[in-house]
């Protein structure tokens, strides 16, 4: 019963953070109306680090302990974080179209979230392309990790050595928190609810990955 | 402690050795690696030599002219193990780390190899704008190869672990090298436009800690890669 009060409130979360997003929160200084898209843009792209992180952590798991589970995991994860990795990428090209004039110009942040695109992708043919179920895992949970590797430099390091034209509000050393305080809420809502959402799609992708037909249980490798 | 650390440098000389005498009697990942090398950098010479094209055009070419050659011969330091059917004995003759040390400064050493073939032809065929700083330019093509061989060691093994599929290296190099690649494009076109050590200090930072890390990485995975 608690999951379902839960998944509730959840429902509820994410429309009034919809409707804060467009009502509740007054249009930013300089861009205007267009900066509304941070409320979905940066909590997407949040969100896709994060699974991506979750996958790598399944990996480390699975080599620690060779529970197949733990494998299965890694890559549901990682299916997740791609898709919201896609929108992601989705919504900065349309806020890059309206401000900079170019849906793609290799603006260092946009070089980055492609890399990270590429890498798991590179991720899925590695694992098609190996036969054996617990050489499949093995290598795919060795290459998602030295593949994150490249991560914090994707994330934090290229756009503070490269200029960037991307706005950049929370992991801004210099500058602070600069927003306005109603945005401030709704963006840390925001934040929450589509944390909550990928919690929840996780769960329910995992939950039927383990009754669908062809895939093995539990096993010691 | 010392002896360990002596007898395991011994190991890795031995293993070094024995791939480049392995390599100097067949010569296939030099000429194929040179031939390719040869054949795309004719290739832009041709299309482009004429054009007096800008410093960071050079420094793409050099680099993509660089990454593609390495590729068709680093993915061949294991599959040829698997091929002939080596990897058991050598899994036996010895541990996983010296394995991957030596791998690793064999391909650190191909691939210094064919920057002294490509960088002179290079210099010879394009007309370069004058006032480079060759000699970090140079610095540059040393570091950038050592990550390209750091990273790549652990994906050729893991694709000769692949039932070898030659095709697969560029596809799983390609992303996890992309940020080397960026930051050694900009420092080399930095370098050729004739900048000072002091103005690429950040990507020389980049670069040296990339290896550092994924050099690290790759000694703790290695394990799991290499045995059954």
């Amino acid at each position: 019963m608690g999951v379902l009060v839960l998944k509730i409130i959840l429902a509820f979360w994410m429309a009034l953070v919809t409707i804060g997003a467009f009502v509740y929160a007054p249009p930013a200084l300089g861009l205007g109306d267009l900066a509304r898209i941070i409320f979905f843009h940066v909590p997407l792209a949040w969100v896709s680090v994060l699974a991506y992180l979750v996958s790598m952590i399944y990996s480390i798991r699975y080599l620690k302990k060779g529970m197949m589970v733990d494998d299965r995991k890694a890559a549901l994860n990682a299916e997740i974080g791609l898709i919201f990795t896609v929108l992601a990428t989705i919504t900065g090209s349309i806020f890059a179209r309206f401000t900079w004039g170019m849906f793609w110009n290799w603006d260092p942040r946009e070089s980055s979230i492609f890399i990270l695109l590429l890498i798991y992708c590179a991720y899925f043919v590695l694992r098609s392309a190996v036969e054996d179920d617990t050489r499949r895992a093995r290598m795919a949970s060795v290459f998602s990790i030295i593949a994150f590797i490249s991560v914090p430099f994707l994330v934090f390091i290229i756009p503070r050595v490269y200029a960037t034209l991307h706005p950049d509000p929370i992991i801004s050393v210099e500058s602070g928190f600069q927003m306005d305080p109603k945005m401030f809420q709704v963006f840390m809502a925001s934040l929450v609810g589509f944390t909550g959402l990928y919690a929840w799609i996780a769960n329910i992708v995992s939950r039927l990955s383990a009754v669908a037909p062809g895939t093995e249980g539990e096993e010691n490798v | 402690m010392g002896r360990i650390f002596c007898t395991s440098l011994r190991g890795v000389w031995a293993l070094v050795k024995k791939d480049l005498v392995d390599e100097l009697r067949t010569r296939y990942a030099i000429t194929s690696m040179g031939l390719f090398a040869l054949t795309t950098l004719v290739m832009v010479s041709f299309s482009t030599g004429i054009f007096a094209l800008d410093a960071g055009l050079h420094a793409s070419f050099l680099w993509i002219i660089v990454f593609f050659s390495a590729m068709s011969a680093l993915a061949r330091s294991f599959i040829k193990e698997e091929e002939k059917g080596t990897a058991s004995t050598l899994r036996l003759s010895a541990s996983p780390e010296i394995i991957f040390t030596g791998k690793l400064l064999y391909n650190v050493i191909l691939l210094l190899g064919l920057i002294v073939v490509v960088f002179p032809f290079y210099l010879f065929l394009m007309n370069l704008p004058p006032g480079g700083n060759y000699a970090l330019v140079v610095v540059f093509l040393i570091i950038g190869s050592a990550c390209l061989a750091g990273a790549t060691t652990i994906l050729a093994a893991m694709v000769s672990r692949a039932g070898a599929k030659n095709s697969l290296l560029p596809v799983l190099a390609f992303p996890v090298l992309l940020p080397v690649l960026l930051t050694a494009i900009r420092g080399t076109s930095i370098a050729l436009a004739g900048g000072k050590a002091g103005g690429v200090s950040s990507e020389l930072t980049f670069l040296f800690s990339y290896l550092v890390i994924i050099v690290t990485a790759s000694l703790l995975l290695f394990p799991f890669v290499w045995e059954d």
